[in-house]
């Protein structure tokens, strides 16, 4: 029955899935916690970049974002980003497109996160001399991160899937595979079925763990 | 201007933010140097390129006819996804463990698979088992993928409206000897959707920025894919993909903007019970139960 998988390398595919998401997601956890940090900073021209950024990668297509890094970077600017052949380049600015992308929504959720700290905890903080430093690390930052795990695996789920959007500029992930696959072998609902399992067993234990540990870790008030 | 964070700033605080600032916007003054100098480099300034842009050929054959494809699937796809969210969030909420069952799993499965999967896989069966003509194939297999994705999403959002109401609204409409059918589709269901509306206007950002997917991956004349044509005939990558992105970018903010008028329109009106349902109120509702952790507003 599932005859055609022989030749194809599925788990390969879905592999460099996982290694598109793993990469993307801690590229975008800094680059996102670095935005977020802008974006509730005292300086208002750093408040302003991290908004105006935000706004505008939310409001444009992850497809264009992909794309454009594969025409305009690396074709029009000759950026390689280090790599020596083309499949390691495609992989390297799809991966700089997701977190560019991705970042956004990461600062979005942990800028959430720290406005869920009540005023009153820093007052209290300040109140007792703690700095700046002090209130940030010691009082708001550990109740905000225990709050955003939940719209943090959100993020990390919408993550995975969108890594499917490298499949535009020639990765060879799942999304890509399985178009290979349903063009070249006639048993369409199977490959589908195949795919779409591939991609449930990816994001069910991610929803699963990390919304047990949200709601373990939440701050109860 | 005091936040969590920083208290209102002194005459040393304001200092060092004066001195943040000043290093902050000489990063950014290099940053953009260097895009330019780039671009000057490689010759995306010289003015040929642009100039297309500013007569009327490039928008009239290429990228109006392509925004007007990406409304037209947004559109279609909204339009069909809504009652099909409502049916399966309503079914969610049904009194028989077998109908919530079916409908959750249904809603579940879908929130998990990419939306590019959706339509590649649609794509395909247009083309194996309809009489769809080549010509309409993008069009169907990119409003089915939207429908099968945005159907499941809306159905978490019309199923949060409905428990977004107050009890005593169900309660009322018992007393008062409505049944069950009677008090969702008269009493519940039309206040849930003036509760949601600005969730479900801002799910169609989402909308907007998926249809892009049909462009590069199965040929839909969208405003990506009229993007290509363009360039291909001018040679302007990089200023065409900055038009485009402007595009969307003005396009889907337009959108949210409209959405989070509608949500303070909304809480101020006399008229309803004061549940609305936020424009980021998506997202944490995916996040508030471990079963419902799928699908964001992230997606592509």
């Amino acid at each position: 029955m599932f005859d055609f998988l022989e030749g194809y390398d599925v788990l390969g595919a879905f592999w460099m899935t996982v290694k598109l998401t793993a990469l993307s997601a801690v590229g975008s956890l800094i680059w996102g916690t670095l935005l977020a940090g802008m974006r509730v900073s005292p300086v208002p021209l750093m408040r302003g970049f991290a908004t105006v950024y935000v706004n505008i990668v939310r409001n444009i297509p992850l497809t264009v974002i992909i794309l454009f890094s594969s025409l305009g970077l690396a074709d029009v600017f000759g950026m390689t980003l280090g790599a020596e052949d083309f499949a390691v380049q495609g992989f390297r600015l799809a991966v700089l497109g997701l977190v560019a992308y991705t970042a956004a929504f990461v600062c979005e959720a942990i800028r959430s996160g720290i406005n869920t700290v009540p005023m009153g905890q820093a007052e209290a903080a300040r109140a007792i001399g703690l700095s700046f430093s002090q209130t940030l690390t010691l009082i708001v930052l550990p109740q905000a991160f225990r709050s955003v795990i939940g719209p943090l695996a959100n993020v990390l789920i919408a993550l995975t899937k969108n890594t499917t959007v490298a499949a535009a500029i020639g990765v060879a992930e799942a999304a890509y595979l399985m178009k290979t696959m349903i063009e070249n072998e006639a048993q369409t609902l199977l490959i589908g079925a195949v795919f779409a399992f591939g991609f449930v067993v990816l994001t069910l234990p991610t929803g699963l763990i990390l919304g047990w540990l949200s709601k373990r870790l939440a701050v109860k008030r | 201007m005091s936040s969590v964070l920083y208290d209102t700033p002194g005459p040393r605080a304001k200092r060092r933010n004066v001195i943040f600032s000043v290093i902050f916007f000489a990063l950014l003054a290099l940053f953009a140097w260097w895009v330019w100098q780039t671009m000057d480099e490689k010759d995306q300034l010289t003015s040929a390129l642009w100039k297309p842009f500013i007569e009327a050929e490039a928008w009239t054959t290429y990228l109006l006819p392509g925004l007007a494809n990406t409304l037209k699937a947004a559109a279609l796809a909204m339009v069909i996804a809504l009652p099909l969210g409502a049916v399966f969030g309503i079914a969610r909420l049904s009194d028989h463990r077998w109908v919530r069952g079916v409908a959750g799993t249904v809603v579940e499965f879908f929130r998990s698979i990419p939306v590019l999967l959706l339509m590649l896989f649609a794509n395909e069966l247009y083309a194996n088992s309809t009489g769809v003509s080549s010509e309409d194939r993008p069009l169907y297999a990119v409003v089915t993928g939207l429908v099968l994705y945005n159907a499941s999403v809306l159905a978490e959002v019309v199923r949060a409206g409905i428990l977004s109401l107050p009890r005593g609204q169900t309660e009322a409409a018992y007393a008062i000897g409505l049944r069950k059918s009677q008090t969702m589709s008269s009493i519940l269901l039309p206040q849930a959707v003036t509760a949601m509306l600005p969730a479900i206007v801002s799910q169609l950002v989402v909308i907007v920025k998926d249809t892009a997917l049909g462009g590069v991956m199965i040929g839909f004349t969208e405003l990506l894919n009229s993007r290509g044509t363009l360039a291909a005939n001018y040679a302007n990558v990089i200023p065409s993909f900055i038009v485009v992105a402007a595009m969307f970018i003005l396009l889907n903010f337009i959108l949210t903007s409209f959405a989070s008028w509608l949500e303070r329109y909304l809480r101020r009106s006399k008229r309803s019970t004061g549940a609305v349902l936020g424009v980021h109120d998506v997202d944490d509702l995916n996040a508030a139960e471990v079963g419902g952790g799928f699908g964001s507003g992230a997606s592509a």
